[in-house]
């Protein structure tokens, strides 16, 4: 793998600002007066769009085709322990950090937290700088800082703005990520430590690590679960996913983060943490059979258990089951076209079920209820809504021409030459997302409205301005996949070239080569170059006659 | 010429754009007709570029058309690419021809309907997605179309949906043919990795030329026959189709019977070079789906009441003919029969469309009857229609039937038979519903008194009456728009030339799209003949069977004879038994249920496939509750336990700790042997 860490530079440390930035708005938030809480959600507005636009400008200026890190900016932060402020984007994070920088403007202005403005805003900020943190570090260490930090916003958040049963779902959230977290600290320790041994030095520095250790077979395998355990839960990979829907639906607005960005922390990981770092015991045959199998089964099961769930949000947290089950699938199927997938499907997935936690919470605002039975025959008084909740919920289908098309079917064909069987299986997830989705729109959508329903509200125009951008997203994303597509791609090139070193990973040809192929269209095309002429001279003959 | 095939596609989506955002102020007519407009539009580029390659030698009639780099990953390189040959652009001339002309029927049957914009949005956007489908140069993009003409479907099927027979029909539209989908998506992964290329030149050419192995090619093959048996309603998925008809009729005549479902045959016909070369019981299998789908669909058809589902059942049935067409071999004959169907299935919806309009939302053919006094055009158009349907000639349908059980027989006998037999059936049942519509004494006029109304389609009536019904509002109880008639004052009528001028044209096509491809019999001028074949030759000549030195072949005359007495037996038994009344009707109720087929699968999905369902979900909450929640308790509970231990009494803690050290020293002494 080329390591570009002198590669696209801005004479500006642009990913440091990503990080700071937020947090230094958090702290701010906390000075202004509690009198005037527009004044908090002004400079928080200001400093998430301020993170966006700054986003905006490392889109721009993103070496396309290139595959290693970008903007890195490195401080040694604790010498003698080869710690150090490392930052860096490529391919696999960039449109993760981009996702992440838009969803935070667009739920703290869309979204009224309704009280205790204050330390809601600072939690969140401090929540997107986290988040921000996690994607863009390059040292184990600074990484497990970032990951642990989230936790703590996180579960202020759920449990100070959630529902009816929010410190059940806040303490389990907690319990579930600590328990991944416990094995990931053992992980980050001992990975740098036995390190030292082939490296010569102590460092926390995860090129240096992946690119120069050697790791005993069974050590890297230990090595790599440590890790995994911690991002399975996060994902969440059946059977640690039960914190999710509870989460969720606990969660009230902040489900659009928790969805829309807390779950790639997970998918992330396993990529940059797992497969980056420990190839060997990622490829292992054990472990990519037991991470394709639980995929598999996530995208069955999710899809079963959200067919029947009476709630709305259960059914979206379920059905956020099944999708990053197709995630998972992509990512160790080692092609790739399943690996670019994976990538893409990540931030399509924080997009399209974002937006539907969106409007299942714009639901309930309306009417205080997120049970199925008690909507019915919305689209009769507000059809703009519907609108937008059927354009979502197709995207979320995987109809081709939106978004969530294009990440599925790369997964899926990515997948088939290396998990024939997984893929087979996989792929009837498709149906199910149809059915659930259809059933639960028929359900609340159509018929004819009762007296309750009958007053429900069109959409708004604020809450039109955040729907709009999630739209042209899911639309852009699905007709032209491109701009995206050539930006991860090289870097997933060069993982997976790196996993080929380290591994007797091979990567599959088509049955028939190109040239082959172009052979045989020659020798045809001379063919029925030959045989026109023998047919005109039989018509003719036959004419004569 | 063909470089701006892009237009035919692009006219559409323009038109989607422009009623996406202005609809509501063009309003009712003006959308209707721009939407119509831009149909006809794309009909006139896909005939000048017909006209241009017909000015064309042979090989030169082929020109692909690149937009832009869609899915670029890796080795897999797929385009937004357009494919112009003589089988699109043929499928292009009938999709826009027949679409526009449903378009500008639709007007008048659509006339009055709050969410009339909104409608030709729809319609637009289907036949945007409908050209993809035809026009892909890849599996991908007519994917792209097939599943966009399926969420059309979809939306048009439960376009009124208040009432809850449309929702759940275009929701189960949907899912049934995802199944198929399933199978497509499987098809292209095993393209992908057996020519690294999506599109269909590699995977013809790789066929034709041998290189691909009669493995991959079987597996192709079927996969796309499942994705087939959805699009196009085949066993095993045929039955979300009749239960489609819960849509407005024009949809019914546009997607449900000429356009959309013959999506399947297209996209087998396409790939004909790999069918070719899959193993022999490849192409065995897809005859039989057709074969017995026909006879099957037909069998249902002549006990059904609804005038509609009698046209969805046979729709299913006709379209079991082309499929039997592509198993034998007869790739040419398929694509006619598509297009002779086309003609006359589209002209007998839009007919029953103008029927249950001037009935006023009636569609039980038993409370009909004697309408040809009342309805002089739409009868005439209607049983030319019928003529055509039953295959009696020298109307379309006989010549597209008759060349389609050619080919049967050359390939086998039973196959033979099925299609003959399904003739006979089509003629007995298109004849009964004809005397029981236009025929016999009227049976509407006891109507009024009657106060049962078998749920009839909310058409949006305003012809003659002023009545502007919000459909959303009158359609839980359909039958509350037909004011009219409750008075007894109810007389049917003939409907707006808007509406007719379009009958009247498909009747025209209905009765001469036979010339299309006239064989090669007697009396008939060798320059009419195969017109047709001619054409798409350069297509389907791989994949064609050649049939020239079968016994059928040079029998023809005989297989013509039969097939006409076949259709007049069907034609006088029907006449006997419900004109003359000379034999007591015999219409089982297993006939009339589909045999239970549907009925079946639904007993399945609400019984214990729910149940399955419901226990995975109440599986997941047990195992939270109790697995999960209990060893986070159990955790708890044991370091309380532990906790008790920690009593903050010094002189306790160091009496553990000697006893500890004594434990320790006596193993070592023991077991160790340390000493």
């Amino acid at each position: 793998m080329i390591l570009a860490a002198d590669g696209a530079s801005l004479g500006f440390p642009i990913l440091t600002a990503i990080v700071v930035l937020p947090v230094i708005a958090a702290v701010l938030v906390l000075f202004t007066p509690r009198r005037n809480p527009e004044y908090a959600q002004l400079l928080a507005g200001a400093a998430t769009v301020g993170t966006a636009a700054l986003t905006i400008w490392l889109l721009s200026s993103f070496e396309t085709g290139e595959a290693g890190f970008q903007f890195v900016s490195k401080q040694t932060w604790i010498e003698p322990w080869g710690i150090s402020w490392h930052l860096g984007v490529d391919g696999i994070s960039l449109f993760l950090v981009a996702l992440t920088a838009f969803i935070f403007p667009l739920v703290i202005i869309g979204i009224d937290p309704e009280r205790e403005h204050k330390s809601y805003l600072a939690w969140m900020l401090l929540l997107e700088a986290g988040v921000l943190g996690t994607f863009l570090s390059l040292d184990l260490f600074m990484f497990f800082l970032f990951f642990e930090i989230i936790i703590v916003p996180m579960y202020f958040l759920v449990a100070g703005w959630g529902h009816e049963e929010r410190e059940y779902a806040a303490t389990k959230f907690f319990l579930y990520t600590m328990f991944g977290s416990a094995f990931m600290l053992v992980g980050v320790v001992a990975t740098a430590v036995i390190a030292r041994n082939s490296l010569g030095y102590l460092t926390f520095d995860l090129i240096e690590i992946a690119e120069g250790a050697n790791f005993a077979t069974s050590t890297g395998r230990w090595l790599f679960f440590a890790f995994a355990i911690a991002f399975a839960v996060k994902v969440p990979i059946v059977p640690v996913h039960t914190w999710l829907p509870l989460s969720h639906t606990q969660a009230g607005h902040r489900s659009v983060i928790l969805a829309g960005v807390l779950l790639k922390l997970g998918s992330y990981g396993l990529v940059r943490f797992g497969i980056y770092l420990f190839p060997e015991a990622a490829f292992w045959d054990f472990t990519r059979y037991l991470f394709l199998t639980l995929a598999v089964i996530g995208i069955i099961y999710g899809a079963i258990a959200a067919t029947m769930q009476p709630d709305l949000k259960m059914l979206v947290a379920y059905s956020s089951v099944a999708h990053m089950g197709f995630i998972i699938l992509g990512t160790f199927a080692f092609t790739e076209q399943g690996l670019t997938g994976a990538t893409l499907q990540n931030v399509n997935h924080g997009v399209s079920t974002g937006a539907l936690f969106l409007l299942v919470g714009w639901m309930y605002e309306r009417q205080h209820t997120r049970m199925i039975a008690d909507f019915n025959g919305i689209q009769t008084v507000a059809p703009i809504f519907a609108a937008g909740f059927m354009i979502v919920m197709l995207s979320s289908i995987g109809v081709p021409g939106l978004n969530g098309f294009v990440g599925e079917f790369l997964i899926l064909l990515g997948s088939w030459d290396t998990a024939r069987w997984w893929t087979i299986v996989g792929a009837t997830g498709v149906i199910l997302a149809a059915l659930y989705l259809l059933w639960a729109y028929q359900r609340t959508f159509h018929g004819v409205p009762d007296e309750k329903s009958k007053t429900f509200p069109e959409l708004k125009v604020r809450e039109a301005a955040v729907l709009l951008p999630f739209i042209a997203v899911i639309v852009f994303t699905g007709v032209y996949p491109k701009p995206l597509l050539d930006r991860i791609n090289p870097s997933v090139d060069a993982l997976l070239e790196h996993v080929e070193e380290r591994t007797d990973l091979v990567r599959p040809e088509p049955e028939i080569s190109q040239e082959q192929l172009e052979r045989a269209q020659i020798e045809l095309e001379e063919e029925h170059g030959e045989e026109e002429l023998s047919t005109e001279e039989g018509s003719d003959e036959g004419e004569d006659e | 010429m063909a470089e701006l095939v892009w237009l035919i596609p692009a006219f559409p989506l323009l038109g989607f754009l422009v009623l996406l955002l202005f609809g509501r102020r063009l309003g009712d007519p003006i959308a209707g007709y721009f939407a119509a407009g831009m149909v006809f539009a794309s009909f006139v580029v896909a005939a000048a570029i017909y006209f241009d390659f017909l000015g064309k030698p042979e090989e030169d009639r082929e020109e692909v058309v690149t937009l832009f780099s869609w899915l670029p990953v890796g080795e897999l390189q797929v385009d937004l690419a357009f494919l112009a040959d003589p089988l699109s652009i043929a499928m292009c001339l009938f999709v826009c021809g027949i679409g526009g002309l449903i378009h500008l029927f639709a007007i008048g049957y659509m006339q009055g309907d709050p969410k009339f914009s909104k409608f030709f949005l729809y319609l637009n956007l289907f036949v945007f997605s409908m050209t993809l489908l035809v026009l892909g140069e890849n599996l991908l993009v007519t994917f792209l179309g097939w599943e966009g003409v399926g969420t059309c479907s979809y939306l048009l099927v439960s376009f009124w949906h208040t009432r809850e027979e449309a929702a759940t029909a275009g929701k189960k539209a949907f899912i049934t043919n995802r199944v198929g989908d399933w199978g497509v998506m499987l098809a292209m992964f095993l393209a992908f990795a057996t020519v690294g290329s999506l599109s269909y030149n590699a995977l013809n050419d790789a066929a034709e030329s041998g290189l691909m192995s009669g493995v991959a090619a079987t597996g192709i093959a079927m996969l796309l026959l499942l994705g087939a048996t959805g699009k196009s309603a085949q066993l095993p998925l045929y039955f979300w189709l009749p239960d489609a008809m819960a849509g407005p009729t024009p949809v019914s005549a546009l997607i449900h019977a000429a356009t959309m479902v013959t999506g399947g045959v297209f996209l087998l016909v396409r790939i004909n070079p790999v069918i070719t070369v899959a193993y022999d019981w490849v192409p065995t299998t897809i005859a039989y789906v057709g074969g017995i789908t026909a006879l099957f669909a037909a069998t249902i058809a002549l006990a059904q009441n609804d005038i509609k589902k009698v046209l969805a059942y046979s729709t299913v049935s006709q379209i079991g003919y082309m499929i039997l067409a592509v198993g034998s071999g007869a790739y040419v004959a398929a694509i006619f029969h598509m297009i002779t169907h086309a003609s006359f299935k589209a002209l007998l919806f839009l007919g029953a469309g103008s029927v249950i309009h001037g009935m006023h939302d009636e569609q039980d053919m038993h409370k009909m009857g004697g309408l040809r006094k009342y309805m002089p055009v739409t009868a005439a158009c209607y049983i030319i229609g019928y003529l055509a349907i039953a295959g009696v000639p020298p109307f379309s349908g006989f010549w597209s039937k008759d060349e389609v059980l050619l080919y049967a027989l050359a390939d086998s006998v039973p196959l033979y038979l099925l299609g003959l037999i399904a003739a006979i059936i089509t003629a007995f049942y298109m004849t009964r519903q004809v005397i029981l519509v236009f025929f016999g004494e009227a049976k509407w006029e006891s109507r009024a008194n009657e106060a049962e109304a078998p749920e009839p389609e909310p058409t949006p009536q305003s012809v003659g009456a002023a009545v502007s019904d919000d459909p959303d509002e009158a359609a839980p109880d359909g039958g509350a728009v037909t004011t009219h008639g409750a008075h007894g004052e109810f007389k049917p009528h003939e409907s707006p030339p808007v509406m007719l001028i379009p009958l009247v044209v498909l009747a025209f096509l209905a009765a001469t799209a036979g010339v299309l491809n006239l064989p090669a019999l007697f009396g008939i001028p060798t320059r009419s003949q195969l017109k047709l074949e001619e054409w798409l030759h350069p297509v389907i000549e791989f994949g064609e069977a050649d049939i020239k030195s079968s016994w059928a072949y040079e029998n023809e005359y005989l297989l013509v004879a039969l097939a006409i007495a076949c259709v007049a037996v069907g034609i006088g038994l029907a006449w006997l038994i419900y004109s003359q009344k000379r034999i007591k009707p015999w219409e089982p109720s297993f006939l009339a249920n589909g045999w239970y087929y549907d009925s079946t699968i639904a007993k399945f999905m609400g019984g214990p496939g729910r149940a399955g369902f419901q226990a995975v979900a109440d599986v997941d909450r047990l195992y939270d509750r109790h697995v999960v929640d209990g060893t986070a308790i159990g955790v708890r509970e044991t370091a309380g336990q532990l906790r008790k231990g920690q009593t903050g009494n010094v002189r306790q803690y160091a009496g553990f700790i000697g006893l500890g050290a004594l434990l320790i020293l006596a193993w070592l002494v023991v077991f160790r042997g340390i000493l």
